[in-house]
């Protein structure tokens, strides 16, 4: 049985349907990622299967007393709380001391334990986020785009990390990205997110899906992934014209990534 | 020795500032600084019921600031545009209390003090209920602290460790219309959100954790207490108000303390 699920889940935010439709699950030892354009409904799915928010179809279902960590996409710690990295990880339940500081070493910032959290790098402060989330001897770990804000060297190393602790604790791992050139070396599998799943597999799998490439285009990163989507519901547009010129790369087959919308 | 009235002032003073230190704390480390306004000029309006309906004035106040609380804190979960609503409520709040009252055909009511509190007239009783209402909101706040503190943090973080961030919220809700009920004999209306914002931003800069910052709050809180009942008794000022001037300069001492390091 899968650690945690959901299975023909539908979630409508504000009126509007942000996940029609997705079944995802998760086993023990294995890393997959969420990919998708912003908007996709990827923070909105994890955020389902965490139980922030109903879904109006469909199920979430959890393995009995299932221990989860989860890292948010940003926490933003105001000034006028007086909160050190080592009494941060102590929030909600207490941990002692030489927990605390193994964490702290485990994820590589064993420095920052009596700094305040305001005062943390994007770095250090993603890997207290981790250590945290390993206090509680996750099962399932969730991360929620883990490396926003971290430079190149910074992320991979992060994802390293996020790899080693799978290897060290066998805990399944969940996360969303949109770097796709991280995700297809870290993940097992990679489940492709646009609203509804447009296509779930091995990385190798999912990058030769035609529903991917509609998505990503071939060969780019992010910034065209986010310019497709964009367009991606225009139905109006004259899809004929107004796209070479707006940006420099060409579209592998244009006419994919409409029939794929109306599927 | 609780015959003097001074010493009845004092040590109803400080029973609000013991409570007041670590509510105040929550109050800055939310934002909820008007909010705390809103819920402490909708206490006028409780008084005037009250006292149309011969209830006790304490029991009015918090009924009143809590209803004014619980309207504000889900009108914020439905996505009205905070500033303004608060600002429509505390005023509208206010403005029909100050109406309200002077319906109330007897002429003990003296404004004033409901406005600026009276605390040199505070009786037994008071005290007895002044001391009870703090208790309960020490009582919540140390029994939800971490909880409170993880939802304060990030909702999500909290939801996801298993908590329930609306629950918590709701609990500081209540342990705020307690504090104002509490609150309103000893600095009146207009003065109890300073009463919970002032000390708790002075003790900001000179505490390492949370919890350092509530006791702090309430240490510079009671303090402030002391300072100014002495102050008002010297320089024959008013109480409350010279209470929440003795915490105002005890901010600025910090303010320009925590600069100078």
């Amino acid at each position: 049985m899968s650690l945690i699920a959901a299975e023909n889940i539908c979630v409508r935010l504000g009126g509007a349907e942000v996940l029609h439709d997705v079944s995802i699950h998760l086993d023990a030892g294995e890393i997959v990622t969420i990919l998708g354009p912003n908007g996709s409904g990827k923070s909105t799915l994890l955020r389902a299967l965490l139980g922030m928010v109903p879904v109006a179809h469909g199920r979430v279902t959890r393995a009995e007393g299932l221990r989860l960590g989860y890292v948010p996409q940003k926490l933003h710690v105001d000034r006028t709380m007086p909160l050190t990295a080592r009494r941060f990880l102590s929030l909600p339940d207490r941990h002692g001391r030489a927990e605390t500081d193994a964490a702290l070493a485990r994820v590589g910032v064993p420095e920052v334990a009596d700094r305040p959290m305001a005062g943390l790098s994007g770095g250090q402060f993603q890997r207290v986020l981790l250590a945290r989330a390993l206090l509680q001897r996750p099962q399932v770990l969730i991360l929620d785009e883990p490396t926003q804000g971290l430079d190149q060297p910074g992320e991979a190393a992060f994802y390293r990390l996020i790899e080693e602790v799978r290897r060290d604790t066998g805990a399944g791992v969940l996360m969303v990205s949109h770097d796709l050139h991280v995700v297809m070396s870290a993940s097992d599998r990679v489940i492709c997110l646009n609203g509804h799943v447009c296509c779930e597999g091995t990385p190798r799998v999912v990058s030769n899906a035609p529903e991917y490439r509609a998505l990503f285009g071939l060969g780019t990163q992010g910034a065209l992934a986010l310019y497709q989507h964009v367009h991606d519901h225009d139905h109006d547009h004259d899809h004929g014209h107004g796209h070479d010129h707006a940006h420099p790369h060409h579209h592998p087959e244009p006419s994919h990534r409409h029939e794929h919308d109306h599927a | 020795m609780l015959d003097d009235f001074l010493v009845r002032a004092g040590l109803a003073g400080i029973g609000l500032a013991v409570a007041a230190g670590p509510l105040g704390s929550f109050v800055v480390w939310r934002r909820m600084a008007y909010f705390g306004d809103a819920t402490a000029h909708a206490a006028i309006l409780g008084v005037a019921l009250a006292l149309a309906s011969d209830l006790p004035v304490g029991l009015g106040t918090m009924a009143v600031a809590l209803v004014m609380a619980v309207t504000v804190a889900t009108l914020a979960a439905r996505g009205w545009a905070l500033d303004t609503t608060l600002g429509v409520l505390a005023h509208s709040a206010l403005a029909f209390g100050l109406v309200a009252v002077s319906f109330v055909p007897d002429a003990r009511v003296d404004l004033t003090a409901y406005l600026f509190g009276d605390i040199l007239a505070v009786s037994r009783a008071d005290l007895l209920f002044i001391w009870a209402g703090a208790a309960v909101v020490l009582g919540l706040l140390v029994w939800r602290w971490s909880a409170l503190l993880t939802a304060t943090l990030s909702e999500d973080l909290a939801a996801a460790s298993g908590l329930n961030p609306d629950r918590e919220r709701l609990i500081l809700t209540l342990a705020l219309a307690v504090a104002v009920a509490v609150a309103l004999k000893i600095v009146g209306a207009l003065l109890i959100a300073a009463m919970l914002i002032i000390p708790a931003a002075t003790a900001r800069s000179l505490a390492r954790s949370p919890e350092g910052m509530a006791v702090i709050a309430s240490v510079i809180g009671a303090a402030s207490v002391a300072l100014g009942l002495l102050a008002s008794l010297r320089l024959d000022t008013p109480a409350g108000p010279s209470i929440v001037a003795a915490a105002a300069l005890a901010f600025a001492a910090s303010a320009s303390l925590g600069r100078g390091r």
